[in-house]
């Protein structure tokens, strides 16, 4: 396709723009003060976070600006900071790149993510360790800053590993719950499978080109054998998996939000899962390249799609089940990736559409969690829009957006992809467009859910619970701005950012309409928003009445989903085991050097030296005897190598 | 190179083989046989042949000191006599080397006396 | 070839004597620290007892600048030679390396020297001292050994040599110079006695072992080529008139001495039981300089005389580098001392190193030269910090102590973290800078080994991040134990060492290149 076609243009940043390395830089030395100065920044550690955030949006604005004023050929602009590691042929340089892409990225992480920050004032207000978490979420917002404003793919990996840190301290932040430590610690792990992809397909690169950088690799996309490109592709695909939560890897995200609700938010709305859309999208021209490493990413993006609706529809945490919707909603965004060609524009759009009804959700979750003693079960609430109304509406908008009714956002983000998965050609189109098509039913049916048990039917509390309260504004607010977006953004948006992102980043010609394979799109939208409607129906109907208090006995479906489709089983009987055996046979096996001391303490605290004794020459014996074994094998391992 | 220059010293291993075997048979054959208790222990030297009285049975760590100091000197002396042969040939090069070396020695006597490696109390 | 041929009687008598050339500034780093560490014993016999402390660490300090200071004059000029008749090669990658012996000397002897955590320092006086009895009770109350100076000097000494050793027959001396005072330094710690003699024991033991092999092997190697300069054997490996059997048992056979003091499996086996059992200090101290050393040596090794095997070589010591990897990360998993836990880590980081070392490259060589430097001084930062954290039996290194500390001391705490971090190889930090320029070298080379072992290596490094976390997570997100160790305020020699450290596995994770530009530029082997 184009990838050959891949152009460098001249671009070092001038103007205002040579100062965009302070996106980064302003978040971060935020984070770093309010951790330095430690209790004395208390009273005011919440504020400088916001600030900070807030002037990096604005910025980010001018930036964004500035990039529109020039020519539409010439927007992008680079900097050397300096350079970072040289060995020989390997020159990486600290370069920082403000592209349309980019622009895109960072509009959404300091916007949305400013918001966040400012509810979680009041969110956090309570909490004595309020800084610190100011602190941490700074430094996960510079991060990812610095994650989608690199130049090279080792800038987005140090981006990368910043975010994966940043948000194993915010998931655990709350650690003296063991879940949470546990979610933690499944974070930490799921991503680093993940992050040995990309690392893995960063040194392909290298080997292959002798570079890292974006230019150098695109540019060079041409040079690789179809094979290596099908390698890095699934390669950078494992990656994705992991920061973003899809399919084999998604088990981990829903658990992440045993943190406070704001990290809930951002995570799941402005910045991380986003990361691993980010990454596919960043890398087109390389999957762009092979077309079964995109076939690859749509498959699990429709996959995961299904699985995340299926679950979502079993969970009676409000949390949960908001979670298991990101996880279906980034679903659409890899199967739009994955679709490639026009369809990069629609996935970055619905990413968009996302990041503010999602953040919107989440955000009113914990309003209602705020109203009810931070109970999550949603067969406990009830009735709650007369005592919550503005939580009651934004929440609503986001539901209406989510599910995709016309004219909020949702529809104009996520019907696009349905329709371009239609239009794929084969089996493939059918399968991909079905698929789309039964998760947006499934959506608007657990959302409606949600909303219908949330906020109507009967009264379930608890007893614990006399008077809900509507939260306080600095939570509002934001509540508030968020549902503006979640409503306006689609319509707004679709247009301008196809046209913004096509023509320079995606390589992608305006007005290029394409062919329609199987179903023309009056077609697809209609059957969308048919089915959506059927399931909102669907939903309303069967919980309009409110549910039952205890969890029922169920078929194996609904049981199997209740257990995330028995993700963390198999993960268990994988990898989990295999892993604690093979560690048990290598202990064994290391001479059980570690029994062997602990006896050998034991002796001592005893007093029985002359046991001691006896233990310490056999170990010495039988560390003696692996040595000789080693030689030996080293010894005939040469000879069978040079004679063999 | 050949291997003719080894045949003296093949002869000479050769013929400490012999003796060696010839005086060890001789004396099974002809010696007479009275064993006691000390005979039939094994030797080593100056301390309480293992195993050792469970419990007890530590040593005096002194026998090894001054075995080791003996070897110090006794390398030194074995350094000095091929030395002393070419003496002439290494000229003031070699007699420097040679203090620098027995320089080192001594400190190391200077350590032990000063440090009372050489009491024995 | 030089040197060693077999005289007969009759040349012995018409000896025809061909004094070495000497370079003396070349020496000079080596012949300042062995020098100082003779006058070392001498102040230990004539000095009076109560400033023998301050006189012995003055001493070691101005002796380390000095050597430091002829090793930068060395570079400075330039200089690349052949010295001591073939002996000794003064070239590029000796530099470097005796100046990063030199300067992590300085920083472990600040360790060594350290005498405000404990009164009368982290050592006793005397090593051979039965534990329990009324000797031993009395030397726990004693001042300790000042001797662990001149030891240390002896060791770097001998360090120094290791890396810059042209001939196995100096190599060799270099290893029994270097390793000796080591195995009594380990039997010298003033806590569990007998944990720390058992491991002098076992590593002295199986040291010597080692050194048995690498003996062997030399034997093999000389009855192959005639000669055991590594120039001599590269030559005699390209004519090979003699059978490739020699050659390759005799490689093995060094190889094995030389993988023994890397700790590369399957030789690792001593590694936790001395790092564990040795003061700490001591630890640090093998930790970072003994990798320096006995890589310089193994990289010398395998370039100079037997580039030529590359092809045979990689297989086997690849398939080495696999394993030691492999071992150490997921050992280090299961690890519940801390001091257990960087022993597997380094087991695992001389994997990494030998990745570096196995692409055959300038970059290999450089990147493995930088990889030493910067892990060198992480290492010895987070040793440091383990002496600080102690209870009433001396340093609290079970894990589960550790829980907490990031309330009890987040100064602390915070600065493990970060070396922590470091060992992960976060990125922004040496740890990471250092297994990019080696990953990035072994795949500069493009062929199918380096490949396998980058995936492994990543892969591996994944693994590993994660016991490192569980230590963050342990310090920070974990309620404190009933009877939680204090953290002691560092005296000032700690300090500076853990500043130096913590500041030089910074300063090389943001702005590698200056040390990276270094060592490309030394990674120049001469023959």
């Amino acid at each position: 396709m184009h990838a050959s076609a891949y152009e460098v243009l001249a671009s070092a940043a001038s103007g205002t723009l040579s100062s965009f390395w302070l996106l980064i830089v302003i978040p971060a030395a935020s984070g770093g003060i309010l951790l330095l100065l430690g209790r004395r920044a208390d009273r005011w550690g919440h504020l400088l976070g916001c600030a900070s955030v807030g002037v990096a949006f604005v910025l980010g604005l001018v930036y964004f600006f500035q990039l529109g004023g020039l020519p539409a050929t010439d927007r992008r602009a680079t900097l050397d900071l300096f350079t970072f590691i040289q060995v020989a042929a390997l020159k990486v340089d600290f370069g920082l790149l403000f592209d349309p892409l980019s622009a895109v990225f960072v509009l959404l992480i300091t916007g949305v993510g400013f918001l966040i920050h400012v509810y979680a004032v009041g969110y956090m207000a309570d909490d004595p360790k309020r800084r610190t978490f100011f602190a941490y979420f700074n430094i996960f917002v510079a991060a990812m800053l610095l994650l989608v404003l690199g130049n090279n793919y080792v800038m987005l990996y140090i981006g990368w590993e910043g975010v994966g840190l940043a948000s194993y301290l915010l998931i655990s932040f709350w650690y003296t719950r063991p879940s949470a430590a546990t979610a933690g610690k499944k974070a930490f792990i799921m991503n680093r499978v993940g992050d040995a992809g990309l690392a893995i397909a960063i040194f392909v690169m290298f080997a292959n080109l002798h570079t890292v950088s974006y230019d150098g690799v695109f540019a060079n996309v041409d040079r690789f054998t179809s094979g290596t490109t099908l390698a890095l592709g699934l390669l950078l695909l494992i990656g994705a998996c992991g920061k973003s939560g899809q399919f084999p890897l998604q088990a981990w995200l829903p658990d992440a939000m045993e943190g406070p609700t704001p990290v809930s938010a951002l995570i799941h709305a402005a910045t991380m899962v986003t990361a691993g859309v980010y990454l596919i999208a960043r890398s087109n021209p390389i999957f762009d390249a092979n077309p079964t490493a995109q076939a690859v990413v749509a498959a699990v993006g429709a996959v995961t799609l299904l699985i995340g609706c299926i679950i979502g529809c079993a969970k009676d945490d409000i949390k949960r089940v908001l979670a298991w919707s990101t996880v279906s909603q980034i679903g659409y965004m890899f199967l739009g990736v994955g679709l490639g060609g026009g369809a990069y524009a629609l996935a970055i759009i619905h990413l968009l559409a996302h990041g503010f009804f999602k953040a919107g959700l989440f955000l009113g979750a914990g309003s209602v969690m705020h109203a009810m003693n931070d109970q999550v079960d949603i067969r406990r609430f009830g009735g709650l829009w007369k005592y919550m109304k503005i939580t009651w509406i934004t929440f609503g908008v986001g539901w209406l957006a989510i599910i995709g009714i016309p004219p909020l956002s949702g529809f104009f983000s996520k019907e696009p992809i349905i329709a371009e998965a239609f239009d794929r050609p084969g089996w493939a189109g059918w399968v991909l467009g079905f698929a789309a098509l039964l998760g947006a039913g499934l959506t608007a049916f657990y959302m409606t859910r949600l909303f219908v048990l949330t906020f109507h039917g009967p009264e379930r509390w608890t007893d614990d619970i006399k008077h809900p309260h509507e939260s306080p504004p600095v939570m509002t607010v934001p509540l508030m701005l968020l549902a503006i977006g979640s409503a306006a953004a689609g319509a707004l948006m679709a247009t301008p950012v196809q046209d913004w992102l096509n023509p320079t980043v995606f390589g992608v010609e305006g007005g290029e309409v394409p062919e329609h394979v199987h179903l023309s799109h009056t077609v697809v939208t209609i059957l969308s928003i048919a089915i959506t409607v059927l399931g909102g129906l669907l939903g309303w109907w069967l919980f309009r009445n409110g549910t039952s208090l205890q969890e029922q006995p169920a078929g194996p479906v609904v049981t199997a989903a209740r257990k995330n489709l028995y993700g963390d089983t198999v993960n268990e009987t994988v990898f989990e085991k295999p892993g604690t055996y093979l560690t048990r046979a290598l202990v064994y096996f290391d001479n059980k050097g570690i029994d062997g001391l602990v006896n050998g303490l034991a002796a001592a605290v005893g007093g029985g030296s002359g046991r001691l004794r006896r233990a310490q020459t056999g170990f010495v014996r039988s560390y003696a005897l692996s040595m000789l074994g080693g030689a030996l094998l080293v010894a005939v391992a040469f000879l069978v190598v040079r004679l063999g | 190179m050949s291997l003719s220059a080894y045949v003296p010293i093949l002869a000479l291993f050769a013929l400490a083989t012999a003796f060696t075997l010839f005086s060890v048979g001789i004396s099974q054959i002809v010696g007479p046989k009275r064993y006691n208790r000390a005979k039939l222990e094994a030797y080593e030297c100056g301390i309480e042949p293992s195993p050792e009285p469970v419990g007890g049975g530590r040593f005096p760590v002194k026998f090894y000191l001054t075995a080791m100091l003996f070897i110090i000197f006794d390398i030194e002396i074995i350094f000095l006599y091929p030395w002393a042969v070419t003496f002439a040939d290494l000229g003031l090069f070699g007699f420097v080397e040679m203090l620098l070396f027995i320089g080192t020695v001594f400190i190391a006597y200077a350590y032990v006396w000063r440090r009372g490696g050489l009491d024995w109390d | 070839m030089n040197g060693f041929t077999i005289a007969t009687p009759a040349q012995v008598l018409a000896i025809d004597v061909r004094l070495p050339d000497l370079d003396y500034a070349a020496m000079a780093p080596m012949l300042v620290l062995f020098g100082a560490a003779c006058l070392g014993v001498l102040v230990d016999a004539f000095a009076p007892r109560q400033s023998r402390h301050t006189i012995q660490f003055a001493l070691s300090f101005i002796a380390l600048t000095v050597a430091l200071l002829a090793v930068i004059r060395e570079a400075r000029v330039g200089s690349r030679e052949l010295t001591a008749d073939v002996a000794l090669a003064i070239d590029g990658p000796t530099l470097f390396l005796q100046g990063t012996l030199a300067v992590l000397g300085i920083v472990a002897l600040l360790l060594v020297g350290e005498r405000a955590l404990e009164k009368g320092g982290p050592f006793v006086s005397q090593a051979a001292i039965p534990v329990g009895s009324e000797a031993d009770r009395r030397q726990a109350r004693e001042e300790g050994a000042t001797e662990v100076f001149p030891l240390t000097l002896f060791a770097l000494s001998g360090m120094m040599l290791f890396v810059a050793a042209n001939d196995l027959l100096t190599m060799f001396v270099a290893l029994e110079v270097f390793s000796l005072p080591l195995y009594l330094l380990c039997a010298l710690a003033r806590r569990r006695r007998l944990v720390s003699q058992e491991a002098a024991l076992k590593y002295f033991l199986l040291g010597a072992f080692a050194s048995a092999f690498f003996i062997f092997g030399m034997a093999l190697l000389y009855g192959f080529a005639g000669t055991v300069s590594f120039g001599g054997i590269h030559d005699a490996a390209l004519l090979a008139t003699t059978s490739p059997l020699l050659l390759f048992t005799g490689l093995a056979m060094v190889a094995v001495g030389l993988l023994f003091k890397i700790a590369a499996v399957p030789f690792h086996v001593w590694t936790p039981d001395v790092y564990q059992g040795a003061p700490t200090s001591v630890t640090a101290f093998m930790a970072a300089c003994t990798k320096v050393a006995a890589f310089g040596g193994l990289l010398r090794v395998l370039y100079v005389a037997f580039d030529r095997a590359r092809w045979d070589i990689e297989p086997v010591i690849g398939t080495i580098a696999i394993l030691t990897m492999l071992v150490g990360a997921i050992l280090a998993v299961t690890q519940t001392d801390i001091k257990r836990l960087l022993a597997y880590s380094s087991i695992a980081n001389a994997g990494y190193l030998l990745v570096g070392a196995l692409a055959f490259s300038k970059e290999g060589l450089s990147s493995a030269m930088f990889y030493l430097a910067a892990y060198g001084f992480t290492v010895i930062a987070a040793f440091a910090v383990i002496t600080l954290v102690r209870d009433d039996d001396g340093e609290a290194t079970h894990l589960s102590r550790w829980a907490g500390l990031g309330r009890e001391a987040p100064l602390v705490a915070g600065v493990f973290t970060f070396l922590m971090l470091a060992f992960a190889g976060i990125p922004l930090t040496s740890g990471f800078t250092s297994k990019f320029a080696v990953f990035g070298a072994a795949l500069g080379v493009g062929e199918a080994w380096p490949v396998a072992l980058v995936i492994v290596g990543v892969v591996t490094s994944m693994i590993l991040a994660f016991p490192y976390l569980r230590v963050v997570v342990m310090m920070w997100l974990s309620e404190p134990a009933e009877q939680s160790p204090t953290v002691a305020i560092p005296g000032a020699f700690t300090s500076a060492a853990l500043m130096v450290g913590v500041l030089a596995t910074l300063l090389l994770g943001v702005f590698p290149s200056p040390v990276l530009d270094l060592a490309d530029r030394a990674a120049e082997f001469i023959r």
